[in-house]
């Protein structure tokens, strides 16, 4: 449960929700408060809030190794805090499964998964069911649903198709289709425009940007480039080596909170179509621009 | 065996093997043990974990010999020693997903050692020698009503599980992460599928030794496997394969000189060869097909 008003813990670093008004956080559907995460002996990151409303659009953003990863798992109840608090949809995480959709980090299928598009995408709906599938009206409606899913992510080419041998945007596609299998109030996806070309990079951040607004779904992106998403962005999570902002993408996304961020001068730049370029921060740019054109 | 001779009257032939009790229970056996094989190895092949089902049918042989060399026989030292070893795989190695490259080595030094256990416990017994054979190679000699009484039973409890975690073992055997995150118990998955592999492959064991273990619980499903993608399908084909080559085998080793292994082995694998042939014919005049429309 989110305690309205509990103040004890001390974010080390500026957050920008840390002030809002209690009642805010009664409609979160993801309440994120004070929490820590500890790994190995090692603190990964900690003093960490954030609220996240239905139908936003967060991305999860920093260096590589910072804990992305692992603040969505702690979203999912697959990783313990050591401290602060974590509550889903009004419940401890992981209560709530199957409100939750999920795409893990650098998931793809090699060559020899013989699986087509189709029934990776109904393990989805009914592959954490027990018991034999019977024919009828479930399987019915089964099917029916396998078929909205293929037709919302723009599959039908492909879907009938081994996943393995299916490009990696047409994986992608597949794989979000089945973590919306159980209609998610809230997906959580670690990278998914990882290794995808600009054109699928901006396509999956559209299908995702649209699916969140039309079906009122809060999404959690950990991304590695801002800026295909940047412009569907509600809300930016920043994770540096010296704690994390939360704000709407300009404010985080600038040069006075990214130096206090890295502890180090920080400059960010806009080009003209309005691409964000990170110059002088430590190591592994985050919010890069890619030197090809996009759309 | 020397008066039987195999005719074009395929009737006549099954009606003159069967009225042999031996023969009988050797189909019963054979028939409840190839439907078995053929469902769990195609959740074996799927899993990527052949390995671990080579190692506990190598485990079953020092388990079997042990056993005769007490007096138990050889079935209840199959099931002792798979299943014990399952549960050692599994606390050991079987963490996750359960294919994890140390998982071999582990699985590899297990495999060793009680095979050099088996050796001594033949050594010990010393008049056992003769069956040291169908341990190793199989037979269908004298099973006993009694013993497919105990695989019937083993098969109802093993299909009855598959029926119903079959769905949930199928997503945490392609994609763990996403089946624990949806709810799947996967760990528990990963042992119970272990304990469910380790009796199988002990009831395989006895009918085609503990080394052609792999004839009825890869091959027929393999097979399948590259046949069709879709798993209902796949499923239904690998125990038809697995029927038939047990069938096949008992006949033709029954009709002729050469050893029951050797045939189960030979009618799988040629089975295989001509699946996997003919889909990369498939395949090559597809590619081909496809160059000319473009
Ligand atoms: N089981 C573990 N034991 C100890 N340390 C771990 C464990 N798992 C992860 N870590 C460490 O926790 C930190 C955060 O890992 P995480 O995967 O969340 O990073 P990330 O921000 O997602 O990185 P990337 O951008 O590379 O995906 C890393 O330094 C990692 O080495
Ligand atoms: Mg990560």
């Amino acid at each position: 449960m989110i305690r309205p008003g509990d103040g004890s813990g001390q974010p080390v670093t500026p957050s920008d929700d840390g002030g809002r008004p209690t009642g805010e956080a009664a409609t979160a559907v993801i309440a994120v408060h004070d929490a820590a995460v500890v790994l190995g002996g090692h603190r990964v990151w900690h003093g960490v809030d954030v609220r996240v409303s239905a139908g936003e659009f967060v991305a999860v953003l920093g260096p590589n190794g910072v804990g992305k990863s692992t603040l969505l798992k702690a979203i999912l109840g697959l990783q313990r805090l050591a401290s602060g608090r974590i509550s889903v949809l009004g419940a401890a995480p992981g209560r709530t499964r199957s409100s939750v959709g999920y795409l893990p980090q650098r998931r793809s299928f090699d060559s020899s998964v013989r699986m087509r598009g189709v029934d990776v995408i109904r393990l989805g709906i009914d592959g954490s069911r027990w018991g034999l599938p019977l024919p009828g009206r479930v399987a019915r409606q089964r099917r029916q649903r396998i078929d909205e899913l293929v037709e919302l992510v723009d599959a039908g080419r492909y879907a009938h198709r081994l996943v393995g041998e299916l490009s990696g945007g047409e994986q992608q596609r597949i794989l979000i289709a089945q973590a919306l299998a159980h209609r998610p109030r809230i997906l959580l996806l670690d990278e998914p425009l990882d290794s995808l070309d600009l054109p699928n990079q901006a396509a999956i951040a559209g299908l995702v940007s649209r699916i969140s607004r039309s079906q009122e779904v809060a999404v959690v992106m950990v991304a590695h480039d801002v800026n295909p998403i940047l412009r569907y962005l509600d809300r930016v999570v920043y994770l540096g080596p010296g704690g994390s902002v939360v704000g709407p993408p300009d404010r985080v996304l600038s040069s006075d909170s990214l130096s206090a961020l890295y502890g180090t001068p920080v400059e960010v730049l806009r080009t003209s179509d309005g691409r964000m370029v990170v110059v002088g921060q430590p190591d592994s740019p985050v919010p890069h621009d890619h030197q090809q054109g996009g759309d | 065996m020397d008066d039987v001779h195999f005719s074009v009257n395929l009737v006549a032939d099954v009606v003159q093997m069967w009225s042999q009790p031996f023969m009988v229970n050797a189909f019963r056996a054979g028939t409840i043990v190839a439907v078995l094989s053929a469902l769990i190895g195609w959740f074996v092949v799927l899993r990527r974990q052949t390995f671990v089902g080579h190692t506990l049918s190598a485990v079953g042989f020092p388990g079997a010999a042990g056993a005769t060399w007490l007096g138990f026989g050889a079935l209840s030292g199959y099931f002792a020693f798979c299943l014990a070893a399952a549960v050692v795989i599994a606390l050991l190695g079987g963490r996750g997903s359960g294919r994890h490259s140390d998982e071999s080595a582990l699985v590899g030094t297990i495999q060793g050692f009680l095979l050099a256990c088996g050796f001594l416990f033949v050594a010990l017994y010393k008049g056992f020698l003769n069956g040291t054979n169908a341990l190793l190679f199989g037979s269908f000699l004298g099973i006993t009503s009694r013993q497919v009484v105990v695989l019937a039973v083993l098969a109802v409890v093993v299909l009855a599980l598959l029926a119903a975690g079959g769905r949930p073992l199928l997503f945490a055997s392609t994609d763990a992460e996403s089946a624990r995150v949806a709810g799947v118990p996967t760990r528990a998955l990963d042992l119970g599928f272990l304990l469910v592999l380790g009796a199988t492959v002990a009831a395989v064991s006895s009918i085609t030794g503990a080394l052609l273990v792999f004839a009825l619980l890869v091959l027929p499903a393999a097979t399948a496997h590259r046949l069709t993608a879709r798993p209902a399908r796949s499923l239904a084909l690998s125990v038809l394969f697995g029927l038939v080559a047990v069938w096949t085998a008992l006949t033709a080793t029954y009709y002729s000189p050469y050893p029951l292994g050797f045939w189960l082995t030979s009618i799988a694998f040629a089975g295989f060869v001509v699946a996997a042939g003919g889909r990369a014919l498939r395949e090559r005049r597809r590619r081909g097909f496809r160059r000319f429309a473009w």
